[in-house]
């Protein structure tokens, strides 16, 4: 899986983080970041509804 | 295809908005409009016709195009309530102007509202929750939860963030409540006239002598560096403080109503702490607090196989995309259980609610105490003796006698 996220569109909602809390994070700025070492996606499901969670399209995921 | 002008009203367009009966269902005739069109015609209180998008797809898209505006300082931006007449050219920060000037005011609030940062106040948001239900237990029943709970929970909270001296609190409320609930745009302009005025002095109050909330962090990364000048910082707090006030006050009574309409829903937010996040995500789905949000088209744009004209009124309902059945089974039972994912309570598109983890933080907190700590919490009236908000205002009961 590879997640791309655009922190120029991020409106630092949180929706990421809420929904693949294990993946996604804010960082001091508060925008979207993943977390290290979890870049894959790292298995979880959810991560795949996060694109369409997102408000402002800042995060897209292709399967490898 | 059908082609419909829209600046020709059509006869049978029903008014909009309209007032609720019960609190958290949409009025009946608005159940009306929703089925296979993704949208419908409507009135304004004017007389200027507007499209009302009800799908929850349809209005998602849109509200992530940039062919709608929400410039509220254009001439012919549509005008949904009688107070906001003839306040054509004022600028509101954030949720008034468009990108690209919307990125730059917003850019220098997210990190002020990051989840982590929403996270860390929890504390002290806990504390204040407690206090107010020791109080709230010392004098009843019965309670107004509206005024003894559901108001200074985020009027506290916002003070507390923003850096305004409590002590100002209920001259702050008044003003607010006189601003977002004015009959005519005359008593809103002089509550808005008190407001700017007030925190035009305590800018340069807190320029001369700073403190630690967010306005003096802005005064001192945008000020000092020129970034923003001295009235756009007073205009962000003044939208800082009304858009976090009012709403989050309905948020927390409506929601502590509707749990009381469903005793059994309230068992179930107490059946583990990681209940409640999910119970208040229906919540905001189910009440949709923020009925509407109002947009002008600036191009043309097809929708539901009608054509959107430049310049069309296009106003979205929140109420009816989080009804929408093709989005979530049986839309209109409350389910604290249910994953209410992509409920548009909070908007959506670049203006989605910069506050919403804060509003997150204080509704789990405050309503997920208030049950724990009264169980037994019922209204004291019946239902249809609790008044509520016009159609046009954020929705949520007036006045809220509960007993235990
Ligand atoms: C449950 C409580 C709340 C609800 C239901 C709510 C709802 C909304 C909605 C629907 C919008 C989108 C407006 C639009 O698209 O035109 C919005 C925007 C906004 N909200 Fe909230 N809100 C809540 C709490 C708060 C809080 C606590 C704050 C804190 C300051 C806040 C500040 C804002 C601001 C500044 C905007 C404009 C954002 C922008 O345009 O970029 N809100 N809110
Ligand atoms: S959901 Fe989108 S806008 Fe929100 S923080 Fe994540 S990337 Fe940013």
């Amino acid at each position: 899986m590879r997640i791309t996220i655009d922190r120029d569109r991020c409106i630092g909602s949180g929706q990421c983080v809420m929904t693949a809390p294990g993946v996604f994070t804010q960082d001091d700025d508060a925008l979207v970041a993943l977390v290290p070492g979890q870049e894959d996606g790292a298995g979880d499901p959810r991560v795949r509804d996060v694109p369409l969670a997102c408000p402002v399209q800042a995060v897209t995921v292709t399967e490898d | 295809m059908t082609e419909t002008d829209i600046s020709r009203p059509a006869p049978s367009a029903p008014p909009f908005p309209q007032d609720r009966t019960c609190p958290y269902q949409p009025p009946e005739a608005y159940t009306r409009w929703r089925g296979d069109r993704p949208l419908t015609r409507v009135t304004l209180f004017d007389g200027r016709p507007a499209w009302l998008i009800t799908g929850h797809a349809e209005g998602r898209a849109l509200l992530a195009d940039p062919r709608l505006s929400s410039d509220w300082g254009h001439p012919v931006f549509p005008v949904v309530v009688r107070r906001t007449e003839g306040r054509g050219g004022l600028a509101f920060p954030l949720i008034g102007v468009d990108d690209p000037l919307h990125a730059r005011q917003r850019r220098m609030l997210i990190p002020s509202f990051g989840v982590k940062r929403m996270n860390a106040i929890r504390p002290r948001l806990q504390d204040l929750v407690d206090r107010l239900l020791d109080d709230m237990l010392a004098n009843g029943p019965v309670v107004d939860l509206v005024s003894a709970f559901a108001l200074p929970v985020p009027s506290m909270a916002i003070c507390e963030l923003l850096g305004v001296p409590y002590g100002d609190h209920d001259f702050f409320e008044e003003c607010s409540r006189d601003f977002v609930g004015a009959a005519t745009s005359g008593e809103a302009d002089a509550a808005f006239a008190q407001l700017y005025t007030y925190l035009h002095g305590l800018v340069a109050k807190k320029q001369a002598e700073p403190g630690d909330g967010l306005l003096d962090e802005l005064i001192a990364r945008q000020l000092e560096e020129g970034g923003l000048d001295h009235d756009e910082v007073v205009m962000i707090a003044l939208v800082l403080l009304v858009a976090g006030h009012e709403t989050t006050v309905n948020a927390i009574a409506l929601g502590a109503l509707t749990l009381m309409q469903h005793p059994e829903q309230i068992d179930v937010l107490l059946s583990d702490p990681d209940a409640v996040p999910r119970a208040v995500e229906e919540l905001l789905r189910f009440t949709s607090v923020s009925d509407y949000l109002v947009r002008m088209a600036t191009e043309e744009i097809e929708v539901g196989g009608e054509t959107v004209r430049a310049g069309d009124a296009v106003l979205v309902s929140i109420t009816l995309m989080n009804r929408d059945a093709t989005a979530y089974q049986d839309p209109d039972v409350f389910d604290a259980r249910r994953n209410a994912r992509h409920h548009v309570g909070f908007g959506h598109g670049i203006h989605q609610c910069l506050g919403q983890n804060l509003a997150r933080a204080e509704l789990e907190i405050a309503l997920g105490s208030l049950f724990a700590r009264i169980p037994g919490l019922r209204p004291a009236v019946p239902l249809d003796q609790v008044p509520i908000k016009a159609g046009h205002d954020a929705q949520g009961p007036i006045e809220l006698p509960v007993t235990w």
